[in-house]
């Protein structure tokens, strides 16, 4: 008996090692009390489920042997037996109770989301996520930045790839380490989910509502997720990355871009003056357009219809000059047309725009200034 | 016998395509049933959309706190500003507190929006008690116009003890286009 | 072989039946017979199979190395969806519901099902159900929204596919509804005289559970997609927040179909294994009444399990607790079902015969299926698991090497009475082997992606996936030739080969086995006298 024990113990033990927790085969330990209770969770299932299987399929193998009638092993005719059934509904309700009760403390530790030090508020969208430190003015979008010579390989090789392929942001979100986080999760149109492994969250963004999730974070570094419910074309390619920061390092980061917030917004309004060139919106124009409009409507203008119309040749980019700004702007209610609003600068709205309406031979010779911006879409 | 058996097939048959219809039109009654189960609840976060009475309020309890967070989310496209006056206040279960929102529409076109509210965490909802909402009714501003909107509420008392934070997110719609069609 | 006399058990009787089936195309455009509709269900499940199967070839050719190669991201979303919809309504749906045609007025000694000509309407409308469906992909593009369909994916932001997705989805349900009552008043109102329930065969019983859940939950299913229909184009807001809906309400309505649906999908494999093992282990089946309650049991508790799908929806604590324990539960009976087969096996006379051999492996298989399922419950470990390769792998060990694999045992169980030839069991073999190898290379290494945090529904991937994503891709084609193999075996046995006893498996038990082989075109005339 006692050799038995020992011998679970050691198969614990081989299985609990920290080679196994993070090798490629399984889930990982993360870096939050909660995802290492959720790794323990899972690994005592897993194992509970290992030991049921090679009882059972040991059984089958064993009759596959031993009682196969080429070896000449005549049936036995028995074919019922109320007490073995019994046996056999206990035993496992009692496993499961066992495994109930550890569940069910993870889970009430899980939703216990009060006392929380800092609130993040997270809007997912299609495709990216949205950033507000609640309360500190401090907000910003987070888009992902692996280059398109690297994913699109439909004519050929393409560059190669990062070691964070797929995985990496323009603006990670930082969140200070042994400090209760609460993120409070929605989303402007469809559903997405935002999961961090390494803190095991993992939260529905639903439009109209609100998703509360929160961590506390032990080990300051960078952790990478993604969205997990399907939102559309790009959903593989709105990644969540998160650096936690000492205490101190954080509070110098969060004053850092509040006042680059502040500067920014004295920028935006200063820019109201600008008058740029036709070159300056072209070349601003372009760079704005690749990195944030080619991905529906194509480097080449002609888009993919019917979802992604075309702008070469579009009546909106050739027509009405405040319509073009406002849809740019404001997006389309009930399409894939996104509200660029506020992720472009004014600048970069009035110089996509102008590209948009003198590219691909579209040709109307119209320049857009930040002024013309702010009066078409009331920005 | 034949008559027999083609007469019990044709009630089976009746019979079930009876409980065919019924699963269809209860499919349909899950959504007020939702509604129900959610208000007696308050499990996805909706709260009252009417307005609750002032009586309703039982007597204040000082001796706890609760922290109100308020939220304002803009739908992408809504061109209207739209924020609380403050972030938070912190309350008394069954004290009345009133808290304005500020709204802008910042076109040049009248305009029509509607708030949507959502609570977290969820068990809290039915507690939140608007005796007062703008998000009771649709929102008309004309261009350029702006209104500080009000929102007096109080939180029924019996508000579970681990409730140490309600946070109140309103997103607002733009519906103009729906009331002129 | 019998002529049919005109028969006094009641259910009406062409005139012509004494001249045999019509011939050519007219035969099977108007045929009221069980064993016709029975094989046309078949040929056409495994029609949607091999469709369903290709588009997941396309899948699994774009995820077989990181980076897009060869399809745009919208238009594998398609795939996904696509596969998905076709596999579950128009392959092991309508499968078992042929293998019910065929084999369930059999073994109860009735001489068809007991509404022949809604029988012959539930069929035809299916191809024209999966017609619409599948224009849609030349007409602005197929459904992208994953067969789950979600709001307002699927409604504010579909793609124009919506109305399509809608009215092929009604049909197929009508379809499956109509099935559901044939195949109740069949087993209510004809089972032969002295057949009592609880002497009917287990087959027979999972199909009637099976029949139930289709009546109660289809209609659920017509209800959601038509809520999906108005709020998309007539205005509505059941699943959108600015008129006052919610999109949580469509995920709870749709599950509350969804889950009994996959049961609908397993309950059918039970009743086959459960057949076809103690035929081959020589004994009877252990438990039969155990496997009765059981079964029931599954299908009463598949109704109260539906939120294990949403736990990450932003359900609280009660909520989440509740949907937890009640899905730990149903591991209860279905346990109880697998230890049931073990105990048949134990101290029987084996033999291993093709339809053995897909039983075991069905065994073996699916509880490694129920393992997974049983991780997935645990609500806050299904936090880390949900939306990734580990419910994927899951659900395709409990469809494919549940289901399908079910559904061979069952084709090479019964082609001798089909067809009246024995199959080329050296074929056959190779397509088990073949298909067992690469099925397990398919989709085990899922789990371990999904454990490393790949989500589901993605056309790309993180460059710590590649290795597992390309050896699943190449288990992905080697498993899709090999169910060529499959369609070989089938017209090879139908032309031809060694001719079948009424009962080829000595062990095998059933009424079925008292008529010739191949099945006389109407069999049971007279009903069998039962002790």
């Amino acid at each position: 008996m006692k050799g038995r024990n020992l011998g679970w113990l050691l198969l614990g033990v081989l299985f609990s090692s920290a080679a196994w927790a993070e090798s490629k085969y399984n889930l990982t330990q993360g870096v939050t009390d909660v995802s290492h209770e959720v790794y323990d969770l899972h690994m005592l299932v897993l194992y509970i489920c290992t030991v049921i299987g090679v009882i059972v399929f040991g059984a089958i193998f064993w009759s596959m042997f031993f009682h196969r009638k080429s070896k000449g092993h005549v049936a036995a005719t028995f074919h019922e037996s109320t007490k073995v059934e019994i046996l056999w509904t206990v035993i496992p309700i009692i496993i499961l109770i066992a495994m109930a009760v550890p569940a069910t403390k993870t889970l009430i530790d899980i939703e216990n989301n009060d006392d929380s030090d800092l609130t993040i508020q997270v809007t997912g969208s299609q495709w990216k996520w949205h950033y507000r430190y609640f309360d500190k003015d401090v907000e910003f979008y987070s888009v992902l930045t692996t280059p398109k010579e690297q994913w699109d390989n439909r004519s050929g090789e393409g560059a190669e790839k990062g070691e964070n392929y797929l995985l990496e942001v323009d603006k990670p979100l930082f969140i200070p380490i042994n400090k209760k986080v609460r993120f409070l999760i929605t989303s402007d149109d469809v559903i997405h989910s935002w999961w961090v492994a390494a803190f095991a969250v993992k939260q529905d963004a639903v439009p109209g509502f609100i998703n509360e999730a929160w961590t506390i974070v032990n080990e300051p570094g960078v952790y990478r997720g993604q969205c997990a419910e399907l939102c559309g074309k790009d959903h593989g390619y709105m990644p969540i990355v998160v650096e936690a920061l000492p205490e101190a390092e954080f509070d110098a980061w969060l004053e850092e871009q509040r006042l680059a917030g502040i500067a920014a917004a004295e920028a935006e309004k200063a820019s109201l003056a600008a008058m740029m060139t036709m070159d300056e919106l072209m070349e601003l124009g372009e760079t704005t357009y690749v990195t944030y409009c080619a991905a529906c409507h194509q480097a080449n203008g002609q888009g993919l219809p019917p979802t992604f119309p075309a702008l070469k040749g579009s009546p909106i980019a050739v027509g009405d000059i405040s319509e073009h700004i406002n849809i740019v702007v404001n997006g389309k209610a009930g399409s894939g047309m996104q509200a660029f609003g506020k992720q472009l600068t004014l600048k970069e709205l009035a110089a996509v725009v102008t590209y948009e309406r003198n590219a691909w031979g579209n040709n109307t010779g119209d320049t857009i200034q930040t002024a013309d911006v702010k009066a078409a879409a009331g920005m | 016998m034949q008559e027999s058996a083609n007469r019990k097939t044709k009630v089976l048959i009746r019979n079930l395509m009876i409980a065919v219809i019924a699963m269809f039109g209860f499919g349909f009654a899950l959504v007020p049933l939702y509604d129900v189960f959610c208000d007696i609840t308050g499990l996805n976060g909706k709260t009252d959309t009417e307005a609750a009475q002032v009586s309703d309020v039982g007597g204040i309890d000082t001796d706890r706190n609760i922290k109100v967070q308020f939220i304002s989310h803009i739908t992408p496209g809504m061109p209207w500003e739209f924020r609380p006056e403050v972030a938070e206040v912190v309350v008394h279960p069954g004290e009345t507190k009133l808290v304005k929102f500020y709204a802008k529409n910042v076109t040049s076109v009248n305009m029509m929006g509607q708030t949507v509210p959502s609570v977290a965490p969820g068990e809290a909802a039915s507690y939140f008690k608007k005796i007062e909402c703008f998000c009771f009714e649709q929102q008309s501003l004309a261009g350029q116009e702006d209104v500080w909107m009000p929102l007096r509420f109080y939180i029924d008392p019996e508000i579970p003890d681990n409730v140490k934070t309600l946070t109140l997110s309103y997103t607002l719609y733009d519906i103009t286009a729906k009331i002129e069609s | 072989m019998t002529t049919t006399a005109t028969t006094d058990t009641g259910m009406a009787h062409d005139e012509h039946e004494h001249h045999g089936p019509a011939t050519g195309f007219k035969r099977w455009l108007f045929t009221t017979n069980h064993k016709d509709i029975g094989s046309m269900y078949l040929w056409f499940a495994f029609i949607m199979f091999l469709t369903g199967g290709s588009m997941a070839m396309v899948i699994r050719a774009e995820l077989f190395q990181p980076g897009l190669q060869l399809i745009d991201p919208d238009f594998f979303n398609q795939m996904t969806t696509v596969h998905g919809l076709i596999m579950v309504f128009g392959a092991v749906m309508p499968a078992f519901t042929g293998l019910a045609n065929w084999m369930i007025p059999m073994m109860i000694g009735a001489p068809d099902m007991a509404l022949p000509r809604l029988n012959n309407w539930s069929f035809w409308i299916l191809p024209f159900a999966f017609s619409i469906l599948l224009m849609s992909f030349f007409l602005g593009g197929a459904p992208n929204f994953g067969w789950t369909f979600y709001a307002p994916l699927s409604t504010t932001y579909s793609n124009g596919s919506t109305a399509f997705f809608v009215f092929a989805v009604h049909i197929m349900g009508i379809s499956s509804i109509m099935g559901a009552i044939n195949v109740i008043v069949t087993i209510m109102n004809m089972r032969a005289p002295g057949m009592t329930y609880m002497k009917m065969p287990l087959f027979v019983w999972t199909f009637f559970i099976t029949a139930y859940l289709l009546i109660a939950v289809m209609p659920i299913l017509a209800g959601v997609v038509t809520m999906l229909l108005t709020d998309t184009y007539f205005g509505t807001s059941f699943f959108n927040a600015a008129g006052g809906g919610d999109p949580v309400l469509f995920q709870h309505i749709f599950w509350f179909f969804g889950h009994p649906e996959v049961y609908i999908m397993i309950l059918p494999a039970f009743g086959i294994v459960s057949t076809t093992i103690p035929t081959f282990s020589r004994k009877k089946l252990f438990g039969y009444s155990s496997m009765v309650y059981a079964t029931s049991s599954i299908a009463f508790l598949s109704f109260i399990v539906w939120a294990h799908h949403m736990f990450t929806t932003g359900m609280p604590l009660v909520g989440e607790l509740f949907f937890m324990y009640c899905t730990m539960l149903i591991a209860v009976p279905t346990g109880v079902k697998v230890f049931n087969w073990m105990a048949t096996m134990w101290r029987g006379s084996i033999s291993f015969e093709v339809p053995m051999m897909f039983s075991i492996a069905f065994v073996i298989l699916f509880t490694i299926g129920g393992f997974s399922g049983l991780m997935l419950a645990m609500a806050p470990v299904d936090f880390q698991y949900h939306d990734t390769y580990f419910v994927v792998a899951h659900f395709h060990y409990v469809l494919v090497t549940g289901s399908i694999f079910s559904i061979f045992a069952a084709a090479y169980y019964w082609l001798p009475k089909w067809t009246g030839f024995m199959f080329n069991e050296t074929l056959a073999k190779t397509h088990f082997w073949c298909s067992l190898i690469s099925v397990n290379l398919l989709f085990f290494p899922m789990h371990f992606l999904g454990l490393a945090g790949m989500p589901r529904r993605i056309p790309d991937y993180a460059l710590q996936f590649a290795d597992f994503n390309m050896w699943v891709s190449i288990g992905g084609f080697a498993f899709g030739l090999s169910q060529l193999i499959f369609l070989a075996v089938v017209i090879k046995c139908i032309r031809g080969g060694e001719p079948a006893p009424a009962k080829p498996w000595d062990g095998a038990e059933g009424l079925e086995w008292t008529v010739p082989s191949p099945a006389p075109y109407h069999t049971f005339a007279t009903p069998p006298k039962i002790d």
